[in-house]
């Protein structure tokens, strides 16, 4: 404790010689000077942190200015429910983490390592939330950007003109694995496409239903087999429609416990040819945030191995404090991305 | 003690703020202001309050006023982590107005592409009906 009461001392200041703490930076002359410092550069950075996603959210306002609809239609695909749990678990770990900095500066070394690992936990349990709802989508081919579901050109171009029930064999041109999909029977395919072994997901939240490939379309096109999948899969194994824009209206609706959901069906036909973009928004601010989420990770990991080495204490606590603010700031976008992806009404 | 330290210590008077060793040895330059925990606390259940409501606000159709509802609860939440567990309610004014200028930076640039996106949408929708055609 003496170098603590050293270091605030000032009288030994312009002394050349004296032993400065070892987080003293030579150019600063007092520790407080060099906390408030570290401080104001750490909410200068935060600042453009808060302008790159600003980027993002105004291509969100723009788009969903432009295409209210599809946002209302496509967000059905967003579970809300683990929406909500990473809200709870990101302000639960924003609260520990201010906790852990008040033990920081009371010098309370045991309380700071147990808050920091629990701050680590939430984190790694938002990951593997968000590793969840990822998969998931993966899984139902809404990929981000061209490779979509509801992107015609990924799908080899699909007019179906009629729906199928759960079950229904797929026409012949239907691309082999969604067929495998559907039916767990092996439709092979001319154009290539091998027969997929039966899928594991097969019968769980897959209930796949085919568009069936008019006879002008092309498999050779589609990059993957498709399986359109309800945004309320799991509910029920109840008949699907695929979208389409020329489809019988309605019957996803069938499976939506809640009024007024749009359909595919309901959506203009220039809105139905966008509704990839929703998911490419989706991906990109989810993603950037998620990549704030890891490197948070790993800086209060680094901050934890040096809280247990007992370095910090009521004189120097800088680095859990702007940790900690990078922290909060991952909690704040995520405040914002929640009802703006999965709360839309 | 600063003007906002002890300001704080008038709002929440009973909760005295923690003094530092160096306080204590009379290094009064070198304090730290440890936000008490019960206060973190019930930050913390205000926003887990906050989130369920604006869960719960989905489920009632109030129009366009849903996303008003909706953002105002996160400007809300974010500005009692701004202020609390971000510690700028206490901190340098400085801190403060870093992040207000990036805040007005981002609704100029919101606002603008808002406005021109508003200014063209009859051009454009005029444009996807003579496609149509």
């Amino acid at each position: 404790m003496s170098t603590l009461s050293h270091t605030a001392d000032h009288a030994h200041h312009g002394d050349q010689n004296h032993d400065h703490p070892p987080f003293l930076a030579h150019h600063f002359d007092t520790p407080e000077q060099q906390y408030a410092s570290s401080k104001l550069g750490m909410w200068v950075f935060l600042g453009t942190e808060l302008l790159m996603f600003g980027g993002l959210f105004c291509a969100y306002a723009v788009y969903r200015h432009n295409h209210p609809e599809v946002f209302e239609y496509a967000h059905t695909y967003l579970n809300k429910w683990w929406g909500a749990i990473n809200t709870v678990i990101l302000l639960v770990s924003s609260f520990t983490m201010a906790w852990a900095v008040r033990c920081s500066q009371l010098g309370h070394r045991t309380g700071l390592c147990v808050l920091l690992a629990l701050t680590l936990l939430g984190g790694a349990g938002f990951m593997g939330i968000k590793a969840i709802e990822y998969s998931d989508k993966w899984k139902h081919h809404l990929f981000p950007g061209r490779a979509n579901l509801f992107n015609r050109e990924y799908t080899g171009d699909h007019k179906p003109d009629e729906h199928h029930a759960h079950g229904d064999h797929p026409s012949p041109a239907a691309p082999a694995a969604a067929a495998a999909h559907a039916t767990g029977d092996n439709h092979a395919t001319g154009d290539g496409h091998a027969a997929a072994p039966a899928d594991p997901h097969a019968g769980s939240a897959s209930h796949a239903v085919l568009p069936p490939a008019s006879a002008s379309a092309a498999p050779a096109r589609a990059l993957n087999p498709v399986v359109f999948v309800d945004p309320h899969a799991g509910a029920s194994d109840a008949a699907k429609i695929v979208p389409t824009s020329n489809g019988p209206a309605g019957l996803a609706q069938g499976t939506s416990p809640k009024r007024g959901h749009l359909t595919f069906a309901d959506l203009a036909t220039r809105d139905q040819v966008r509704v990839n973009t929703f998911f490419s928004i989706y991906f990109i601010m989810t993603g950037l945030h998620g990549l704030h989420v890891l490197v948070g990770m790993g800086l209060i990991a680094w901050v934890l191995i040096k809280s247990a080495a007992g370095i910090f204490g009521p004189t120097y606590y800088t680095p859990v404090d702007l940790v900690g603010l990078y922290w909060h700031l991952v909690d704040l976008i995520w405040i914002f991305l929640f009802p703006l992806l999965y709360l839309i009404h | 003690m600063s003007r906002a330290q002890a300001k704080y210590r008038e709002l929440v008077a009973g909760a005295p703020v923690e003094t530092t060793v160096a306080e204590e040895h009379g290094h009064g330059e070198h304090e730290v202001h440890a936000v008490p925990v019960w206060l973190l606390a019930a930050v913390l259940a205000v926003l887990l309050v906050l989130t369920v409501i604006t869960v719960l606000v989905t489920l009632v159709d109030l129009g366009p006023l849903n996303i008003v509802v909706a953002l105002g609860i996160a400007v809300i939440k974010s500005a009692l982590v701004v202020l609390y567990f971000m510690h700028l309610r206490w901190d340098s004014p400085f801190n403060s107005i870093v992040l207000l200028c990036a805040l007005l930076f981002v609704a100029i640039f919101l606002a603008f592409a808002m406005i021109d996106t508003a200014e063209y949408r009859p051009l454009v929708d005029e444009a996807v009906k003579t496609i149509a055609k």
